[in-house]
């Protein structure tokens, strides 16, 4: 039993940690080309998974719902970074930091007025419905099994396209010296705007994915941010492959530890003071990993930046 | 040009004179004492800030733990203030000593996100403490005891001791970024490189910087808990961290009563906006991305190309 | 024979394939003007990095006042009296001129953690940062902000912080960088005054400057020192000549 539901929480784990990839990969290649912090980037996944819900329920077709929002989402980050972000670049951390915190405020406002307060349910595609059996007697939904998929899928295109295309090449020079990249007369800004739609079109897609198995609600995109942070703080700032493994190890820790912690308490304590601190603990692992690699590795796991 | 303390001495002299020019009323009363506590926060992440360079985005922890240090010793059935106010300023202290001493060790962006990520655990820790109310929070059945009396209950006591905080609070920062720590400070922040070259190793200063105003916002945690007599993990949301940053810029990053004015202007706004419209985040939100786009030298920098 | 107060021994240094210092050695005497010249990506900036500590060599040692350094960082080798000046100027600007110099005077004398007298009014820090200042001519200019200096006075105020922390060592690294004519004249005057005082090694552009300052000239190319000796020696060295004068004269 108990290795069983090892198994099962691993791959929620694990298709979580693909989630929180699809986010966080714009945003370290953002900041990694641009040196430009955007708290404002959960938004994107927030926006990704309410349009995927009105979508869906206008069209009742989840496939519809993929294939409308996803344009849509990059239009509202392009319109963003028109609007916003692009008076950001030339500006200290500290004015991005606050000006994307505006934003933030201003467009879980804005969905509030729109969407309500309450959070919204989307069914999980007819075709994707279900279970596969793991082993005799234990299934995992398809549902979660097909998000996992695509998430690695989108991770192997990224990996393919930044490692082995010219676009790719300049995208990783400018993560490591981005004067350097402009001074090679490479439009930076360009360059820019592809990185930063690409990186809404990946956060948005992550939120239209998670809309059917998590509720659809104001905010949402803040708690992915923050973990989003951790996992490309973890995997060295402007990395995909350090984003990727730090996103898989943080979806690990968080999951399993929730689901663990309680029970691995019950090894020390009592019934209730074991599920109190094994719910206090589990919280906070995922911050103390993050704590304790930094500890080691002050850079990341996998530091691009040079100097 | 104005006087220097002409500006720091009206706002004191209003924040003395307002509750006998007809602003004793309860609410108008607590709204200012509001102000002042979250000003005595927004001072220490002010020194940080705009003394040691250092952008904290995860200030409300220390709010968090000083407000839950209360709610854990009135559980226990402690209230003497004596034994709350030191307890929750060293729990703050101790919780900046340690995630400072990860924190520090990175610079810039990193920094800003280990400080964000450090208050989501403290944020989710809290909502994880059922015994103390969970994500419902904490009601407290009575203010800390002042020398046995229940001097705290009386909001014109309570408003002159919150001022009087705050007016030393004000001095001693000042005194702080004036004496050789503050120096050092000062100049990590303008070029650590050089503060290298000349044999200072900046990380002591800086942790120590950090761990003094961790305390200071504890100060401020507790002193909240009293105001609202009610504590939540909403306190520690990294919401408020944002907030309390925008408090320092809003009322200008040169000066400590920056933050003071900076506080009072943001709970005023506030307050003003909400009773205008429920979607009042609506026009704070962009009201935010103007002020760090375009107030440069914030509130106080406007009074001053005035005078 | 005197004992080096700086020694460096076979200093190696690769970014990636690229060796940027090979087997660097050299060694600056009390009271002597030793020079490192060399043609643009000779290793000059890499070579400083290494003695003041920002970088670590692969390979070979650095021995400071009779001391291994090569592992210390930058902070601990300013303590031992190492003082760098930096290349591109590197000035507090939101400093006063004399808060500069004054800071570097703080860290040679007591502690720091002190957190209530307004270290402005220390008059022990003011005076021997003023004495600083006077060294290098800037002392009419105490009160004026860092950020507000000409170029050249930015660059004697470089000369003057390395001066207030009272090293024993002076590495300098290109002072004269795009100083006018007259600035040069004044800051050669100024380096002229501290010679014989401090130790002083001195990586630099200006040809004539160098000649006319230094007891001893080290020539780097691509990474490697190909001769060392006095500036008449050097003048006269077929493969220094080959190698480097050639291009300018």
């Amino acid at each position: 039993m108990n290795t069983q539901l090892l198994l099962i929480q691993s791959l929620n784990g694990l298709q979580f940690g693909v989630l929180l990839f699809l986010v966080a990969a714009g945003l370290t290649l953002v900041f990694g080309v641009m040196d430009f912090i955007n708290l404002a980037h959960g938004v994107q996944y927030m926006l990704g998974a309410y349009l995927g819900a009105s979508f869906a329920a206008a069209t009742g077709s989840f496939w519809w719902a993929l294939l409308l929002a996803l344009p849509v989402a990059l239009l509202a980050g392009l319109l963003l970074e028109w609007l916003v972000f692009r008076h950001l670049y030339a500006r200290d951390h500290l004015a991005q930091v606050l000006a994307t915190f505006g934003v933030i405020l201003s467009l879980n406002q804005l969905v509030r007025m729109v969407w309500g307060s309450a959070p919204l349910q989307v069914p999980v595609p007819a075709l994707l419905e279900g279970g596969i059996q793991l082993m005799p007697g234990l299934t995992w939904p398809t549902y979660r099994a097909a998000i996992l998929l695509a998430g690695l899928a989108t991770a192997g295109l990224l990996w393919l396209v930044v490692e082995r295309t010219r676009i790719g090449a300049l995208v990783r020079a400018g993560a490591s010296n981005a004067p350097m990249v402009a001074a090679l007369g490479v439009d930076i800004h360009r360059l820019f705007m592809l990185v930063f739609g690409c990186g809404a079109m990946l956060a948005g897609f992550a939120g239209v994915m998670a809309a059917p198995i998590l509720s659809v609600e104001p905010g949402m995109g803040d708690t992915v941010l923050i973990l989003a942070f951790v996992v490309i703080v973890i995997g060295g700032i402007g990395s995909v492959r350090g984003a990727f493994i730090a996103a898989l190890l943080v979806g690990l820790i968080e999951t399993l530890g929730r689901s663990l912690m309680p029970d691995l308490m019950r090894l020390f304590l009592a019934a209730s003071p074991a599920r109190q601190t094994g719910a206090a603990l589990a919280s906070m692992l995922v911050y103390v990993a993050m704590a304790g690699i930094l500890a080691w590795r002050p850079r990341g796991l996998f530091p691009v930046r040079a100097g | 040009m104005l006087h220097r303390y002409t500006v720091p001495l009206t706002i004191f002299g209003a924040l003395a004179l307002a509750p006998l020019l007809g602003f004793g009323a309860g609410h108008s009363l607590s709204l200012l004492a509001r102000a002042m506590i979250l000003g005595l926060g927004a001072l220490g992440l002010s020194v940080l800030v705009g003394g040691a360079g250092l952008v904290s985005l995860g200030h409300a922890a220390s709010f968090g733990i000083g407000a839950y240090a209360v709610v854990m010793l009135d559980a226990a059935g402690i209230t003497d203030a004596g034994v709350v106010f030191p307890t929750s300023v060293l729990a703050a202290a101790v919780f900046a000593l340690l995630t400072g001493a990860v924190a520090i060790r990175t610079a810039g962006v990193n920094f800003i996100m280990i400080t964000l990520a450090f208050g989501q655990m403290a944020f989710f820790t809290a909502a994880s403490l059922s015994a103390y109310g969970g994500d419902d929070g904490y009601t407290l059945y009575a203010r800390t005891r002042l020398f046995g009396t229940k001097l705290l209950e009386n909001r014109w006591f309570f408003h002159y001791l919150l001022l009087a905080l705050l007016v030393l609070a004000w001095l001693a920062g000042r005194r702080l970024l004036a004496s050789r720590f503050g120096r050092v400070l000062r100049a990590a922040r303008e070029n650590p490189l050089r503060l290298q070259a000349l044999g200072f190793s900046p990380y002591p200063y800086q942790l120590l910087a950090y761990t003094l105003a961790g305390a200071l916002g504890g100060l401020a945690g507790a002193l909240l808990a009293n105001a609202t007599e009610f504590v939540a993990p909403s306190f520690i949301a990294w919401q408020r961290s944002g907030d309390l940053l925008f408090m320092v810029i809003l009322g200008g990053l040169g000066q400590l009563h920056g933050a003071v004015l900076g506080a009072l202007a943001f709970v005023l706004l506030e307050e003003y906006l909400a009773e205008l419209t429920p979607h009042w985040r609506l026009i704070f939100g962009p009201l935010l991305v103007l002020v760090a786009l375009y107030l440069k030298g914030g509130l106080l920098g406007l009074v001053q190309r005035r005078g | 024979m005197v004992e080096p107060l700086l020694e460096l021994r076979g200093l190696t240094k690769a970014f990636g394939a690229l060796k940027v210092t090979q087997d660097v050695s050299l060694s600056v005497l009390p009271g002597e003007i030793h020079a490192v010249i060399g043609p643009n990506g000779a290793g000059k900036t890499t070579l400083v990095h290494q003695v003041s500590g920002t970088l670590a060599p692969d390979a070979g040692s650095i021995r400071f006042n009779g001391r291994d350094v090569t592992g210390l960082p930058l902070a601990r080798r300013a303590r031992l009296g190492l003082a760098r000046s930096f290349q591109i100027t590197a000035v507090l600007p939101g400093f006063s001129v004399l808060e500069n110099a004054a800071l570097a005077v703080q860290a040679r004398s007591g502690s720091s953690f002190r957190f209530w007298r307004a270290a402005a009014t220390e008059a022990a820090l003011n005076e021997a940062a003023l004495g600083a200042l006077a060294q290098v001519g800037l002392q009419d200019r105490a009160e004026t902000l860092a950020g507000d200096l000409s170029h050249g006075e930015r660059r004697q105020l470089e000369l003057a912080i390395a001066l207030a922390m009272q090293p024993r060592l002076l590495l300098l690294d290109e002072p004269l960088a795009g100083a006018g004519p007259e600035e040069t004249e004044r800051l050669v005057g100024i380096l002229a005054g501290l010679k014989a005082r401090y130790g002083i090694l001195l990586v630099e552009h200006d040809m004539a400057a160098v000649f006319a300052l230094a007891d001893r000239i080290s020539v780097l190319v691509y990474g490697q020192v190909i001769a060392t000796g006095t500036p008449g020696e050097i003048r006269t060295n077929r493969q220094v000549r080959d190698a480097y004068l050639g291009e300018d004269h």
